[in-house]
């Protein structure tokens, strides 16, 4: 592609002090912006200390509690309790009489044709709804009466596939999924912004050549380099963000290089110039600082992009490795699991939505903030 | 403006043999290979299969054939699907790929440029609100959640459409839904934004100051300068569009092309996943000179020479 | 906006139902497992392909609807009393679907094909009981020294490397099947496109679009042909599961041949029996590497075993659509009137085998104080993933962490062929035939393709060369239980779960039975209007 089709580089014409003095006040105004902003600061404070704080370890499994559905209440729920101890106690080939609940207890009467060996509490402190059984075997050791206290366990999104809390699998997830956002759009702005800025300031062959460069890269198709990548490397984290930030940095290179070419001819790069600044130092100090508005609108327009192509990933498969989890692959899950667990794909899908929603729209507002078009 | 597209296309020519040059290499450094499947096979039977498909040659004289024979326009057996060769199989699932894909993009921009000029005109009012919602919307949702839930809607519950397949009219209407979706939201939100600009722009006002009915002055005026960015967008649109159908094309079972960005890559089918990759880069230099073009043509601004 | 496209729902539905409608009884739209690599038999691999070429041809025997062997092409055969020389009478009224006689010169051409190098067959090893092919494969003899002959045009007589008693079920497999001799030579790799390809099974070929649709067309010219009920297949090749049971519930698909199994509980309450989920010859296994210092210890793999809950990995994490194994042969298996060993562990309840494993393990130095870490390595696929957390959890009690290691399958199996290291690694296997032998010779010590887990016992090899020298299938029957035996006290692998055959078969499909192979040869069906 051609310099034509860049997008018009909004060209910043104060002092960047003032600039975004102005444009925090704007964005102040906009109440859109300022709701996605809280949203993003609660989902972020949840990424970073959700999982310290959750009522279940994500990795935790609950073999007795596979894609139970969400409730407010505690599991077991009353009317499962009866079922559980009868399961937890069918491998003990125990017969069960009469089971009682009270408070935070239960009692099974059991009994059994040979004798009872004491040890079978265990099946029931084995079951997840069980803890500190004890038996207590009638004197001919035929029967007897084992007590336990129920646990109180809380799914209030509900559990997944493995029997695993899905709230703190979200709440990891979100962690996961954020740290692939900034991460892999951290290293496609480093390389964009650099990338560009040295071909826009140095200019004449040089610039051609990178620029050619970055035309081939455009035509290659991306994405299924990326596939490649994953699946030929393996899922390691840390190299997807470096695919995915090697995939989207091209766009940056090339704002960024118009911008610089504009700033090239203002009065301050010539002064430095004429001082005898070196260009290394004229990029970083002058060229670079004075990109950062456009870096900034988009960031927050590339991290949705990113969290979009590793769920994308995830549907392929190629998502990351147990334990952990991100939103892409609990929403994949979800998307399987649709038809037979809908709260799997719901709540997953909804923190994604809510997510992506307040970077849009904070991204939106960041915009017209620092927009001197629309002054 | 010929020559300015001659030249383009012949300035490809270095960059597909580059693309073909990383690509055949990356395929060969991943571990595994295009017999390597859950059913292990024979050492005898695998020696012959290397034999038969040139595998056993260095790597390097395997290079120099492929390149060889792309250039006559041979693209080679494929691995897996060993009754065909490449082109017929992309022959195959060209079409396909194309006509969905071109749909998608019609009805992405003739319902985003709807709902975007709508809210623009009615600029924060509760029909702006909506539409920016539902853009928004478009743009979060992942494809591989809203394909299957139309499918389930739309075929399972409603029975009104086909739940998969190919070659009726109406096996169509849902894919095409699911992959202009997300990019109907970002052209509606394109439109939107340039539209406020350009009925704020002088020349709008002039032409409503000569008293010319509101269609036209935001039909003819307003919507011809804020459709640009739109067609600059377009370049990308194709692209995530050619993501798109690989979920699209596994959710209803099409016989595009899409599936073989992965199946083709998961499977080692070296010739095949070549095949796609250049018809994939051929693709996009042909489109993004076709966007330069169109480009050139509405803007009168930008001439090529 | 919303009022527009409802009304072009509206209208396109009635438009639909015209045009589509339901799923026509004359033509029978059969969900398959994916896209067949190919159609020529000698190259084929894969149970989408043998589905439809087993429409498409007819070998010297047959499976019918339930998964028997029955008498095909051949009416009738013989064995030499060394079991070495089988000879095959075939019917005079078998008929490729251009006119032509079937005959026993046309099975000796596609088995000289099939094992000419050039070939590249990937399922030649199948037929490698017969004398000489071997050597021919490897390019090593003719292929006229191979042991087939057609005495005359319906005489055929085959001699083999050494007695195999389940001979007969392995010709049932799609590599056995013949080709029609003229039109491979006349059209070369290309027999097999539609207009050219000549069958010799219950229909025909009429159209193949890959990734959409494989027409099949009633062979008129087919002996049996006033039997076969249903005059068109439609083979629909799905990649994703839930995509065919959207296509089933919508109508548009009569069966589907592998189901979700997230899904089967919902179905199986929705549709009752229209939801199938059978036996299958076919056993998941873990791999355990017995190179690794740890793994090497038989005990320790013993107590490895034994905490697994099975039962939980079928009802919970497969939703039912496995089985608890407790043996690698699966059950239900032919020639194996002994059946498989039962192991002592599996009789006791899981609190006792915790015990067990825990003391095993406390007397290597494993425990939770100590513990050791355990790579897993599975191939990319849901349920893999889930069954290997859920194992990981068991595990993790007795002082043994996990570690993951996914990978696509190609790089998996290919990790393991190339004999990488690792220490456990999921497969599966799904019998080629209805024979232990078939189970039990992946751990030979020179088994390079199949013995991932490197065990190396020449006792059990030993059993396993006495076996395939016995005739009579009883005492065979018992050497190799006595492999098997050995199998589980050492545990090259750790079987895991049997497989079942998952299918969703509409009402209207009659003649459909569950087997243990999981074939439903189309010419027993029929359609209800």
């Amino acid at each position: 592609m051609t310099d034509t089709t860049l997008p018009d580089a909004p060209v910043l014409t104060q002092e960047s002090r003032s600039l975004w003095a102005t444009a925090m006040l704007r964005l102040r105004r906009n109440r859109a912006a300022m709701a996605s902003l809280v949203v993003l600061i609660v989902m972020l404070f949840a990424g970073i200390f959700g999982p310290l704080v959750a009522p279940h370890s994500y990795a935790e499994v609950y073999p007795e509690f596979v894609k139970v559905p969400p409730s407010l209440t505690p599991y077991p729920q009353a009317e499962a309790i009866e079922p559980a101890a009868q399961s937890a106690l069918r491998r003990a080939r125990l017969e069960i009489g009469e089971i009682s609940i009270s408070g935070g207890q239960v009692s099974i009467e059991v009994a059994s044709s040979r004798e009872i060996d004491p040890r079978v509490s265990r099946y029931i402190d084995r079951s997840d709804v069980f803890s500190n059984a004890e038996t207590t075997v009638a004197d001919d050791g035929l029967s007897g009466v084992i007590t336990a206290d129920v646990q109180q366990l809380y799914f209030l999104m509900g559990t997944d596939g493995n029997g695993r809390d899905l709230f703190s699998r979200i709440l990891i997830s979100l962690r996961i999924s954020l740290l692939i956002g900034f991460l892999a759009t951290a290293v496609a702005l480093t390389i964009g912004v650099l990338y560009g800025a040295t071909a826009g300031f140095i200019g004449g062959r040089v610039d051609n050549v990178m620029m050619r460069i970055v035309d081939i890269l455009y035509s290659l198709p991306f994405i299924f380099f990326v596939i490649l990548l994953v699946v030929f490397f393996g899922r390691n984290v840390v190299l997807m963000f470096i695919a995915v930030g090697a995939v989207e940095w091209l766009d940056m290179a090339r704002i960024t290089r118009g911008q610089t070419l504009s700033l090239r001819r203002r009065e301050f790069v010539h002064a430095a110039e004429a001082m005898g600044v070196s260009r290394k130092a004229i990029i970083r100090r002058h060229i670079i600082p004075n990109t950062l508005g456009t870096v900034v609108i988009y960031m927050t327009l590339l991290i949705p992009k990113v969290i979009l192509l590793e769920s994308f990933l995830s549907f392929l498969g190629l998502g990351v490795q147990e334990p952990l989890t991100s939103l892409g692959v609990l929403i994949a899950e979800g998307a399987d699991n649709m038809r037979n667990a809908p709260f799997m794909l719901f709540w997953p899908a909804l923190t994604m939505t809510a997510l992506l929603f307040a970077l849009n729209f904070l991204g939106d507002g960041l915009r017209d903030a620092l927009d001197p078009k629309d002054r | 403006m010929a020559a300015y597209a001659i030249r383009r296309l012949l300035g490809a020519i270095p960059t597909l043999f580059i693309i073909v040059t990383i690509a055949f290499f990356m395929m060969r450094v991943a571990p595994g290979g295009p017999f390597d499947q859950e059913r292990t096979l024979e050492a005898t039977v695998m020696a012959n299969l290397n034999a038969t498909f040139g595998l056993d040659k260095p790597l390097w004289q395997q290079y120099f054939m492929y390149l060889g024979n792309l250039f006559q326009g041979d693209m080679g057996p494929s691995f897996i699907y060993r009754d065909l060769r490449v082109h017929q199989i992309l022959g195959e699932g060209l079409p396909v790929s194309m006509a969905l894909g071109a749909w998608a993009l019609v009805v992405a921009l003739v319902f985003g440029t709807l709902l975007g000029t709508i809210a623009a005109l009615r600029q924060n009012s509760t029909t702006d609100f909506a539409v920016i919602a539902v853009a928004t919307f478009g743009i979060t949702v992942p494809n591989f959640v809203v394909a299957p839930v139309l499918s389930l809607v739309f075929a399972v519950i409603l029975s009104w459409l086909p739940a998969q397949g190919w070659g009726d009219w109406n096996q169509m209407i849902l894919p095409v839904i699911a992959l202009a979706l997300p990019q109907m939201a970002v052209v509606a939100r394109l439109i939107r934004g340039s539209m406020i600009e350009a009925l704020r722009s002088d020349h709008v006002r002039t032409a409503r100051a000569y008293g010319l009915p509101n269609r036209i002055v935001v039909v003819k005026h307003a919507l011809r300068a804020a459709i640009l960015p739109v067609v600059s967008y377009l370049g990308p649109a194709a692209a995530a569009l050619l993501t798109g159908s690989i979920v699209v094309e596994q959710v209803f079972n099409l016989p595009g092309i899409g599936r073989f960005f992965v199946q083709g890559a998961l499977n080692r089918d070296y010739t095949l996943v070549m095949g796609t990759v250049v018809i994939v880069a051929v693709f996009v230099v042909v489109f993004n000179l076709i966007v330069d073009l169109l480009y050139a043509a509405l803007d009168p601004r930008v001439r090529y020479d | 906006m919303l009022r527009l496209s409802s009304r072009t729902a509206v209208l396109s539905a009635a438009l639909c139902a015209l045009l589509a409608g339901s799923v026509s009884a004359q033509t029978y739209f059969r969900g398959n497992d994916g896209n067949p690599e190919t159609l020529d038999q000698h190259k084929t691999s894969t149970v989408a392909e043998a589905n439809i070429l087993r429409d498409l041809y007819e070998g010297l025997v047959i499976y019918n609807s339930s998964a028997e062997v029955i008498p095909g092409v051949a009416t009738d055969w013989s064995v030499s009393d060394d079991g070495l020389v089988y000879t095959f009478n075939l019917r005079d009224d078998a008929k490729w679907s251009n006119g032509d006689p079937v005959t026993a010169g046309d099975f000796v051409y596609s088995w000289r094909r099939i094992m000419a190098p050039e070939t590249g067959a990937k399922y030649a090893n199948i037929l490698y009981p017969i004398k000489n092919a071997e050597a021919v494969n490897k390019g090593e003899a003719e292929g006229v020294s191979m042991g087939v002959e057609a005495v005359d045009d319906t005489t055929l007589q085959i001699t083999l490397e050494q007695p195999t008693p389940f001979f007969i079920e392995l010709l049932t497999h799609q590599t056995g099947l013949p080709v029609h001799p003229p039109s491979v030579e006349e059209h070369g790799a290309d027999f097999v496109q539609p207009g050219n390809l000549v069958s010799n099974g219950a229909y025909t070929l009429v159209e193949n679009s890959l990734n959409d649709k494989i027409v099949l067309a009633k062979n008129e010219m087919f002996h049996s042909a006033d039997t076969v009920m249903i005059p068109e297949v439609h083979y629909l090749p799905f990649e994703d599961r839930a995509t065919c049971v959207r296509g089933w519930e919508a109508g548009e698909v009569h069966s589907c041949s592998d189901l979700p199994a997230e899904d089967i509980a919902r179905l199986k309450a929705e549709h009752g029996d229209a939801a199938k989920v059978a036996p299958y010859l076919g056993t998941y296994y873990y791999a355990l590497n017995h190179t690794d210092p740890i793994l090497a210890d038989p005990e320790v793999r013993q107590a490895l075993s034994m905490v697994i809950d099975r039962e939980f990995l079928a009802d919970e994490i497969f939703q039912g659509t496995m089985v608890a194994a407790t043996s690698f042969v699966p059950p239900g298996i032919g020639n194996y009137a002994t059946g498989s060993p039962e192991v002592e562990y599996f009789g006791m309840s899981m609190l006792d085998r915790e015990d067990k494993a825990a003391e095993i393990l406390a007397g290597k130095g494993i425990t939770p104080d100590s513990p050791v870490t355990i790579e897993i390595m599975y191939n990319t696929s849901e349920n893999h993933k889930n069954a290997a957390t859920a194992i990981a959890d068991m595990w993790s009690n007795f002082g043994v962490k996990v570690e993951y290691n996914v990978r696509d399958a190609s790089a998996h199996y290919a990790h393991l062929r190339d004999k990488g290291d690792f220490d456990v690694a999921r497969a599966g296997w799904i019998g080629d035939y209805s024979d232990p032998q078939n189970f039990l010779f992946m751990v030979e010590s020179d088994n390079d393709g199949f013995n991932y887990a490197n065990y190396n016992n020449a006792e059990y090899d030993a059993l396993m060369d006495k076996a395939a020298a016995i005739t009579d299938l009883e005492a065979r029957s018992d050497v190799l239980r006595q492999a098997e035996d050995m199998f589980m006290r050492d545990l090259p692998f750790i079987p895991l779960l049997y497989y079942s055959s998952r299918s969703l078969v509409s009402p209207q499909l009659k003649g459909w039975e569950s087997n243990i192979q999981n074939v439903h040869p189309t010419r027993f069906l029929s359609l209800d209007g």
